[in-house]
């Protein structure tokens, strides 16, 4: 009994993990090529799962959901053309601000739209009972789903920025803006693509997770906290790292309500993400000598 | 130059009785309630304003602080200590006259701290909270001084939200009128409309008064070249963690004293006054008003906190607030009155010619 429990719980952990480590990744690609911390990435994984839901209503699931990070990614890529673009040199401050600004927007205009119901997207295979049974303990399918588009959206993500021309550009314009734009990268294109990219890949994890989490309006802010403390656990800009971060922190999250009142489940991650910056703002993996020399 | 404080100071306050006195003839007492309120979120403004413009650090969790001034003016007041009037801890607290006794809203006699000693002791969990914080939160900078700042807020509103005796989502209600002195009272009634009004505005137009002479100060010159350049000032001998962290305190005990006595102005307190929205809300405010301009964010305080609590923006109410970030972060990060309107104009056309 107590090791079903612990099971159960474990792979609860993993199902949150999965989409916090997704939004931590998120969070890196758009840090990489512009040194900003995006605010409003937990906006993305609301709009793909609330998208995805109204357009299930006439669509098969599959089209649904394509349809979603179709939308999502360009929604993505017109915020930032919208409103960082074509600002020169913003102070960190003014940037920080601005991607506040945008979330609640974001926010608002759902909240507008689909009002305050709370959504879910159909189970993509069985329903909410069926299960598997791995070794005596029965996993919804959908949790097999989600760590699988995970484990895709990670290879693709690593295949892309070792293999392909636009991703190695784009790994230039991190590692230094103004030597890419003097190989003529255009600087500008690739940050307008990483939003592009980690608005699709938030859109597409808010599908994935949809029938187990829910979707409503406002969960885009929790998830941006958690999304961050995983990015920061993992060290800020690597991507890799972030993975597994996520997982620790959905799985401590997880077994925190064996001890505690679950009111209190928000309050484990940001005690971590305090923690960390208190401590070892460098992550977990990270070197403190590569830290320093970063700008935050 | 002191004088031309003082004139300022007097300026403010003859705009608050000219308000009073408008309303009065026009026969709309009844926005004197929204313009109390309205004085109370400026108080956590004006402070927000000093960190923010002056001290050049960002915080995104000033509800928290509000809310730990509120909630616990709230907790203290309404909390009954009848059952514990046996023991020796609360027989002497009654004997100092720290606890009171009064008929609660069903008639019955309940025993709770004075009001006095309820704010003290707010001010002061206020004060050794934002010193803990403080204290590792301001070593950090940009986006992870946002983001513990914005943690702290998150604690804050998730622990008030999930406990029961600070009544989770419904909050605190019942609290008591504050006596500040004999006839001087906080308090929601109609008939004490006009008092509370000044009072409030009296607390604003004292708070503005100790940071414009805490400005013109070698505090003021400190903390404006922190903002400047924190190296340099460091370097020219200037104790820049000490000046910061002060900031930071003043700031939230600015917030708590608006937490306390809105809350007992209107009777009780709510978790939404901890949320982040509010947090960002109060950002918005400073950032429109100029950052640092104690002045203009004064202004921009009182209008659009008035509009709000009015009702002005309906549904769009934390819309109107996200917007005023974007535009005025975009446009004019100088603030609304600091805006070159007219190079923005000429800039435009010349774009466009």
């Amino acid at each position: 009994m107590f090791l079903e429990l612990f099971f159960q719980y474990l792979v609860a952990g993993l199902t949150y993990g999965t989409i916090y480590a997704i939004v931590g990744i998120g969070f890196n690609i758009i840090y990489n090529t512009t040194g900003i911390i995006n605010f409003a990435q937990g906006e993305f994984v609301m709009l793909g799962g609330m998208t995805a839901v109204s357009l299930h209503a006439f669509l098969p699931l599959p089209l649904a959901v394509a349809g979603a990070v179709i939308i999502t990614m360009i929604i993505g890529g017109l915020i930032e053309m919208t409103f960082i673009r074509w600002l020169v040199k913003p102070s960190v401050l003014r940037m920080i601000i601005i991607t506040i600004g945008i979330s609640i927007l974001v926010r608002e205009a759902a909240l507008h739209f689909w009002g305050e119901g709370v959504r879910s997207l159909p189970y993509f295979t069985g329903n909410e009972v069926s299960a598997i049974a791995v070794g005596g303990v029965r996993i919804s399918p959908q949790v097999l789903w989600a760590l699988g588009v995970a484990a895709v959206i990670v290879a693709c993500l690593n295949l892309f920025f070792k293999y392909t021309m636009l991703g190695r550009e784009m790994r230039a314009c991190a590692s230094n803006r103004d030597a890419a734009a003097l190989c003529g990268i255009p600087v500008r294109n690739m940050v307008t693509l990483s939003f592009v990219v980690s608005a699709g890949i938030g859109a597409l994890a808010g599908c994935v997770v949809s029938p187990i989490t829910q979707t409503q309006y406002g969960i885009g802010t929790g998830l941006a906290i958690k999304g961050f403390t995983v990015a920061i656990l993992g060290g800020l800009g690597n991507s890799m790292a972030a993975v597994a971060a996520g997982f620790i922190l959905g799985i401590l999250e997880s077994f925190s309500i064996w001890v505690m009142p679950t009111a209190y489940k928000d309050a484990i991650s940001i005690t971590i993400l305090l923690a960390m910056l208190f401590v070892r703002p460098s992550g977990l993996f990270g070197s403190r000598e590569i830290a320093r020399l970063k700008e935050f | 130059m002191p004088g031309a404080r003082a004139k300022q100071i007097a300026a403010l306050f003859a705009a608050v009785a000219a308000v009073q006195l408008l309303t009065a003839m026009t026969g709309k007492a009844f926005y004197l309630t929204q313009l109390t309120m309205t004085a109370y979120y400026t108080l956590v403004i004006m402070g927000l304003c000093m960190l923010m413009g002056y001290a050049g650090q960002l915080s995104l969790g000033h509800a928290g602080f509000f809310a730990i001034g509120g909630y616990t003016s709230a907790f203290l007041t309404t909390v009954d200590l009848t059952a514990g009037k046996s023991g020796p801890v609360i027989s002497l607290l009654a004997k100092l006259s720290v606890l009171t006794s009064r008929p609660d809203l069903y008639g019955g006699q309940v025993l709770t701290v004075q009001p006095w000693a309820a704010f003290v002791v707010a001010l002061a969990i206020t004060v050794v909270i934002a010193f803990a914080i403080g204290v590792p939160v301001l070593k950090l900078k940009g986006h992870y001084l946002a983001m513990a700042t914005l943690g702290f807020g998150t604690i804050i509103s998730s622990i008030l939200l999930g406990t029961q005796r600070f009544g989770a989502a419904d909050g605190i209600s019942g609290v008591p009128a504050f006596t500040l002195l004999p006839g001087v009272v906080v308090t929601g009634g109609s008939s004490h409309r006009v008092m509370n009004y000044y009072i409030a505005w009296g607390l604003v137009t004292g708070g503005m008064l100790l940071l414009m002479n805490l400005i013109h100060s070698r505090v003021g010159r400190a903390l404006r070249s922190i903002h400047g350049a924190e190296d340099a000032a460091g370097a020219m001998g200037v104790d820049t963690a000490r000046y910061k962290l002060n900031t930071f305190v003043l700031s939230a005990v600015f917030a708590a004293v608006g937490g306390a006595f809105l809350t007992h102005y209107n009777g009780g307190i709510g978790p939404s006054e901890a949320s982040i929205m509010k947090s960002v809300r109060y950002v918005a405010i400073v950032a429109v008003g100029g950052m640092a301009n104690l002045w203009g964010v004064l202004l921009m305080s009182a209008a659009l906190n008035f509009l709000s609590l009015r009702g002005y923006f309906g549904t769009f109410d934390d819309a109107v607030f996200g917007g005023i970030l974007i535009l005025i972060m975009l446009f004019s990060p100088e603030g609304i009155l600091g805006a070159d309107l007219r190079g923005m104009v000429k800039r435009a056309l010349g774009k466009n010619a």
